[in-house]
Order: C-alpha cells, then sequence, then structure tokens
C-alpha cells in the first residue's frame, strides 16, 4: 500500500533527528550520558526485577526484545495495542503484578528500555488483511480537521513541513524514536504524550490515554514511518 | 504600575513562571532588563574583583539557534598550557537574560592536563552566553556569543 | 535515591589526559517557578560537585538554577596513577550522591 495523495512519498521522509542542532544530535546518540540515561538504566533494572505474586521477571521468560518495538503498535485480538499496553498485558498476565499507570516512571523506563533493542532497525508495520480497518481509522483521524483552530495532523505535517510555526521548524511527525526525552518536558514521554500537546495546539480534546482511536493513531504513524529506523529513546525540542 | 511587556517571550515566562521571584509589580518591571543587565555586572565584578576582563584565549560553543531553551549543550575551551607556573584556574560561565545571572563555575588547576567544560545549561531568553576564564597570572579573559531561543511548537499548556 | 552516571576510561597511559563525564539524576527546581495558583516553587538544585582522584581534589564546580535538569559536566584530567576516581555531588535538602570510578595507568 502506496502513500495516498497528499501524503509524503516514502523517498522525501525525513526523521525530526534532522531539524535539530547538531548538539542536540549528540545528546540523542551519546546514550550512556544522554539526557534518557537513568530512564534506560531504571528499564534494565526493571527488566531483570522479579514482579508481582508470580514472582517473575521479563527476564525469566525473555531472552531479549531486538526486532519487538518495531512492530508495535500490533492488532491483537481484533484489537490493536501499543507498546506500553503490551507491557501492562505482561505486568497482569504473567507477573500477576498491578499494571503500570500510563507515563509512570516505571512504565516510560522500561519501555524505553524494551524499545532501545530495536534502536537502528527499521520500522515495520504491516498494512494488511489484519491491519488495514485500524490503518483506515487511523489514517482518517489523521486526516480529519478537529479542534478550536480546525486543523488536521496532515495539514501541518504533510503538506507544510519544513516550514515554520511560532519559531519552530514543523517537522513530518514520524514517531522515529518514542520514548523520547522531551526537552520541553525535561522528562522521557510516550508518544501520547506527545500527541496530547499536538491537541493542545490545534486546540482540540484528547481522549483518556490507551483507548483505541489514539492507539489507531499511533498505528498509522508508525506506518507511515515504515522502513525508517528506530531511534529510542529519541530526544526532541 | 503600566507594564509594557515587549516580547512575547516575556508575556510567556511571566505566565509560566519563568520570571525572577517578587511581587507580581516587579516582574511586570519595565526595567527589568536593566535590572538584569545590572545583575551580570555584578557578577562578572564579583568573579573578576574589578579587574579588566579581555576578549581571547577563550572558546564557548554554543549552538547560535537553540532548539530548546531547557537543556541548551555547551562547552568551554581555554587556550592554556596547563602548567604549575601557567594554568586555567577557573572557569565561569553566565547568561544575559536568566533570572539570575551565573550558570556554573568550575575550578581547574595544572592536574586538569587541558582547560575545557562541557555541560547542559537553561537559557531563558535570547541573547548573550559569557565564559570568563581566570588564569593563574590573575589575568581575566572572556569569550561571549549571542544565542536565539526559540520555544517549541504545541506544548503541555497551550499558548501555541 | 541519588543516581549518579560516571564515564571514565577504564585504562590511560601515565600523563594521558582523560575525559571524566558524570551525570547525576536530579530534577534541578530553579526556585523561579510558580505553580498555576502563584505559589512560588522553592529551589532545589545540586550546587557543588568534587571530583578527587585517589583522595586528591583535581576539580570542583559549582553549580546554580540556570544548569539543565538531569546535570551533566565532562571535565578532564591527566592521567597519573592507577587507583580511584570519586565524583560527589552535593545540593539542597541535604542531597549527596558519591560514585566511583578505578582507573589503571600504565
Amino acid at each position: 500500500m502506496s502513500p495516498a495523495a497528499g501524503e509524503i512519498p516514502l523517498a522525501e521522509r525525513r526523521s525530526g533527528y534532522e531539524l535539530m542542532s547538531p548538539e542536540t544530535r549528540a545528546m540523542q546518540d551519546d546514550e550512556a550520558t544522554g539526557p534518557a540515561a537513568f530512564s534506560l538504566l531504571d528499564g534494565e533494572a526493571l527488566w531483570r526485577r522479579k514482579e508481582g505474586q508470580a514472582g517473575v521477571a521479563c527476564a525469566s521468560c525473555h531472552a531479549g526484545m531486538k526486532g519487538v518495538a518495531v512492530r508495535y503498535p500490533k492488532v491483537e485480538s481484533g484489537r490493536v495495542v501499543n507498546l506500553e499496553q503490551q507491557i501492562n498485558v505482561c505486568r497482569t498476565g504473567r507477573q500477576k503484578a498491578p499494571p503500570w499507570a500510563y507515563e509512570s516512571r516505571e512504565l516510560l523506563a522500561l519501555t524505553a528500555y524494551v524499545a532501545r533493542q530495536s534502536r537502528g532497525m527499521p520500522i515495520a508495520i504491516e498494512w494488511n488483511e489484519a491491519t488495514a480497518p485500524f490503518l483506515e481509522a487511523g489514517r482518517a483521524a489523521f486526516n480529519r480537521r478537529q479542534g478550536q483552530l480546525n486543523l488536521s495532523c496532515a495539514q501541518c505535517h504533510d503538506d507544510n513541513w519544513g516550514k515554520r510555526l511560532a519559531g519552530s521548524v514543523i517537522p513530518q511527525a514520524h514517531p522515529t524514536g518514542y520514548p523520547i526525552y522531551r526537552l520541553e518536558w525535561e522528562a522521557v514521554g510516550s508518544l501520547e504524550r506527545r500527541l496530547r500537546n499536538c491537541m493542545v495546539g490545534i486546540r482540540a480534546g484528547t481522549a483518556a490515554y490507551g483507548v483505541q482511536e489514539l492507539v489507531e493513531l499511533e498505528l498509522f504513524l508508525m506506518w507511515r514511518a515504515r522502513g525508517m529506523r528506530l531511534e529510542s529513546p529519541a530526544v526532541r525540542p | 504600575m503600566t507594564a509594557r511587556i515587549t516580547t512575547r517571550r516575556q508575556f510567556l515566562a511571566l505566565v509560566s513562571g519563568a520570571l525572577a521571584a517578587g511581587e507580581v509589580a516587579a516582574q511586570l518591571d519595565p526595567n527589568i532588563q536593566a535590572l538584569r543587565a545590572a545583575a551580570l555586572e555584578a557578577a562578572v565584578r564579583k568573579i573578576t574583583g574589578g579587574k579588566p576582563v579581555r576578549a581571547g584565549k577563550v572558546k564557548l560553543q554554543v549552538p547560535p539557534l537553540v532548539d530548546n531553551g531547557n537543556t541548551v549543550p555547551l562547552s568551554v575551551a581555554v587556550d592554556s598550557p596547563m602548567t604549575s607556573a601557567d594554568h586555567v584556574k577557573a572557569i565561569h560561565v553566565l547568561t544575559e537574560k536568566n533570572p539570575q545571572p551565573y550558570v556554573v563555575s568550575a575550578y581547574l588547576g595544572p592536574r586538569a592536563g587541558r582547560a575545557s567544560l562541557a555541560t547542559r545549561a537553561r537559557i531563558a531568553d535570547t541573547g548573550k552566553v559569557i565564559a570568563i576564564a581566570q588564569l593563574s597570572d590573575g589575568s581575566f579573559w572572556s569569550a561571549t556569543v549571542s544565542v536565539v531561543v526559540t520555544l517549541s511548537a504545541c506544548l503541555e499548556d497551550g499558548l501555541i | 535515591m541519588a543516581r549518579v552516571v560516571v564515564n571514565v576510561p577504564a585504562r590511560a597511559k601515565r600523563g594521558e589526559v582523560i575525559e571524566i563525564r558524570t551525570l547525576a539524576g536530579h530534577a534541578m527546581e530553579t526556585g523561579f517557578r510558580r505553580t498555576q495558583t502563584g505559589e512560588l516553587i522553592p529551589r532545589d538544585i545540586i550546587t557543588q560537585l568534587v571530583c578527587t582522584y585517589n583522595g586528591v581534589e583535581v576539580f570542583r564546580a559549582e553549580l546554580h538554577p540556570a544548569m539543565a535538569a538531569n546535570p551533566l559536566l565532562t571535565f578532564t584530567t591527566v592521567a597519573t596513577e592507577t587507583g580511584t576516581l570519586e565524583l560527589k555531588w552535593t545540593g539542597d535538602n541535604g542531597y549527596a550522591a558519591t560514585q566511583s570510578a578505578s582507573i589503571t595507568v600504565v
């Protein structure tokens, strides 16, 4: 399935990394002492820690997570599930531990650690029979005008990427590095947190974390970025 | 008192609380630029004890267009042999437009091998970043870089 | 729990200038921010970093609110002898964090 009319041709896609100054890029490249370093260290500790009533660690069942993050969000049993949700599925189902709240330090750290295992790999979301209905819904959301400013994602990120909005360059909005350390937040955060910032930008309301509509949009954004290299955890302004 | 908020950045800094502590009237003080310039001058005088500061020997690297003022990578290098007889004793980094002028003061000596320092600073607004080096012979040298600080788009709290 | 990362080369030649990178996990609350209702959020920052090499101070830094969150400091020292580099961060409200790294100098 190729990009529809108005969407960015595959060869012209650029990661937000390329819009950043060399100094900010250096922060992303420096894993050991970059701003996301503590999140990764926490994530590694959580990966090894025995949790819940079952008393098992992620490491007890999983040899590693290489190649996993580039396939999320995933369609399973008629629903689309993002990486954060999958981690909670394992936590509650396997570890018999309470789920972590969205945007909690633990969930972000473990998501960052898992995503990091796929750093450098191409994003691998496919348009197929299973994913099609969710991708169509996500694409529709991406192209839908919303909010008081009555803007769609596409209007900024397909039609006007590269131009400036209030002093910043508009990126193409590929989620190549989530969870990111956003300099504005001075913290690591998820794609859904970032999408909420977009909603504030266009004065639209947002649904609760993790609802299907948002995860469909996440799926579409990752499909739109298919083949681009994962940079997680990235640094972004 | 009528307040002249001349830049969008000042208004945003006010509502986000990035301006100096004190009365609301003081925060809207039309002389805030003058107050901060005076604070910077006082800080430099405290560092140098009133001795002259010459431009040179110091290389300050800061991105001229800052991606986000919350975290600005910067580095300072000073041309010095770093021997017991001739070395850099201290490197100070200051800003022109922050609520207080100091960023960091680093104390070195011949054991440093090289006079170099790198860190990440917060820079509230477009303006100058200054690095001052104090040498073992008592002289002071500096470098100044002007940076432009913009706000990211699409934030948590609105105002684009 | 205070967290610190220290990056020091494990080995160096005598006389070589080595780079030390250290990062402390800390929000560095400036003391200039206000809550939505206007209350000033009190300052809570790391104020000092001291590096000793086999017990001798080789580097010291004073940090101010204008340092970014999770402060990073990169500096150099001459590899003089095998031993331990100790990084000690201290700050407001009794904050203290220490981390050591060994270096073998040949």
